[in-house]
């Protein structure tokens, strides 16, 4: 069975906002809201200073807290791809999800459950990459199984150097960023 | 340096996280109270009174029953989903203590409404005979002591629920503490036994709740001390989220409202009282309650500010 993640090399990355773009427009999410980002990370002390871009969105971890907290089993992993997702005709929308989750990822949709991103599982399930990972115009982000050691994102993570958001905080991300 | 620039502008979620307003600590200290309360009254009920002798516990389940249900109701105003509420309760998540919670608030409602069904004196339920003898059965000497394992078991849940509830979020480092429980619940047990003075029927219980009080009051500052060294012991995430109580936005309220106002002087006003020196007021019960109150907005409002700060 594939687990899914995605690699993104901040190297390429250029911080245009296609993948913002076209995650908004693929997954009609709601005006105000965002499922992915850009963020900026300047580092370290003049004239020494490192600029990283990074494109972020839920890390569909493998020790998710978002589902274990959730009261009604909303959100769960599903079983093709190990994604989390949101059953939206079970979340009463507690925002406890919101609160677990250390990479702010989940937003309340105004239609009142919460919501965030899904790897583009309507996509995926047909064969197609997730939206943001199509449009990049440097193409700087890969997605793949995880569990195969011959696909394309193990094969970078297993011969780059490379980092995860946050660490620390235990959830075992599952997108990881190329140095 | 490291200075973090983000496109993302979520509604409840940036700058801070801010998903939890007023609903939430309302909900937790009024959950802390009745579960007090309710170990409280299951403790009294086990206690020998002579015939026709009234007690704080014959009031407290009825009383408790108004202060759970206006809980749940600003629990409810909570939620944004609010006409999917019933999905709740068609599942039990064993690892999600916040559906713990909702099948224990579901106990809690019989069990108040057992307690309250058994204080009904004799004639009270002419209109309805059934359960006139089912009220008179609940009486009884068995009938009561069961109620009183009830409550206290049912109480103990409540109360350490509303603590875990929090700090089964480990995302949120101020909450990550196993404190949190038996801080929420000696705090509740506190304002139970706060208000049940100030209603008690007899000067012997309210003098025994004044004294259980101030062992709470006690207890509580003693948790809150461990739950700020087990903070700043712990990690440097931690010890930086115990930054908010100790030098950080929260800390005024936090030292003023919560410990000053809501122990210390209560601590010390009830001292005097059983000592003879000052006569019984609702001052330190008030105080208390706030206290209460207090406690759980500094908690819930710090606890969504503090947030892991790796990269």
């Amino acid at each position: 069975m594939a687990r899914f993640g995605m690699v993104i090399d901040t190297k390429k990355c250029v911080g245009c906002m296609d993948c913002v773009v076209a995650c908004k427009t693929e997954n009609d999410v709601p005006d105000g809201h965002c499922r992915d980002w850009i963020s900026q990370r300047l580092q370290g002390e003049m004239p020494d200073l490192r600029l990283t871009i990074t494109s972020e969105r839920c890390n569909h971890c493998d020790s998710p807290p978002c589902v274990t907290c959730c009261p009604t089993g909303a959100s769960h992993v599903q079983d093709f791809g190990k994604v989390v997702l949101v059953d939206h005709g079970k979340c009463i929308g507690c925002k406890a999800c919101l609160a677990a989750c250390p990479y702010g990822a989940r937003f309340i949709h105004p239609d009142g459950y919460a919501d965030k991103c899904t790897f583009c599982m309507h996509r995926v399930e047909r064969g197609l990459a997730p939206a943001c990972v199509d449009v990049c115009p440097t193409r700087c982000m890969y997605f793949g199984d995880l569990d195969d050691p011959e696909s394309e994102v193990s094969r970078l993570i297993a011969t780059r150097r490379h980092f995860v958001l946050k660490p620390d905080a235990g959830t075992r991300p599952r997108i990881f960023y190329l140095e | 340096m490291i200075e973090l620039l983000t496109t993302r502008h979520n509604p409840l979620v940036d700058p801070t996280l801010h998903v939890w307003e007023w609903q939430i600590p309302v909900y937790l200290f009024l959950g802390g109270w009745v579960a007090g309360s309710m170990v409280l009254t299951g403790y009294l009920q086990r206690q020998a009174r002579a015939p026709g002798q009234s007690s704080v516990s014959d009031r407290l389940p009825w009383i408790g029953l108004v202060l759970i249900s206006l809980g749940m109701g600003a629990l409810f105003l909570d939620l944004e989903h609010k006409l999917y509420v019933w999905r709740m309760y068609l599942t039990l998540q064993p690892l999600s203590p916040m559906s713990w919670g909702g099948w224990i608030l579901l106990l809690v409602y019989p069990v108040l409404a057992l307690g309250a069904l058994a204080t009904l004196a004799d004639g009270a339920l002419d209109r309805w005979p059934r359960l006139g003898a089912f009220a008179r059965q609940l009486q009884s000497h068995t009938a009561t002591r069961w109620l009183s394992v009830a409550n206290i078991v049912v109480g103990i849940a409540l109360g350490i629920y509303t603590g875990i509830l929090l700090s089964s979020l480990g995302a949120r480092p101020l909450w990550a503490s196993a404190v949190l429980g038996p801080l929420f619940l000696v705090s509740g047990l506190s304002a139970g036994a706060a208000f049940a003075h100030v209603i008690a029927p007899g000067h012997e219980e309210q003098e025994q709740l004044l004294r259980f009080d101030n062992l709470f009051l006690m207890t509580e500052l003693g948790l809150i001390a461990l739950f700020l060294i087990g903070l700043l012991t712990v990690g440097a995430v931690h010890a930086q989220a115990a930054q908010l109580l100790l030098g950080g936005p929260f800390t005024a309220v936090f030292w003023v409202l919560v410990v000053g106002l809501g122990i210390l002087l209560p601590l010390a006003i009830q001292s005097l009282t059983l000592a003879g020196r000052i006569p019984h007021t609702v001052i330190a019960p008030l105080l208390v309650l706030s206290g209460g109150l207090a406690l759980r907005f500094v908690i819930v409002f710090a606890g969504q500010y503090s947030e892991w700060i790796s990269p």
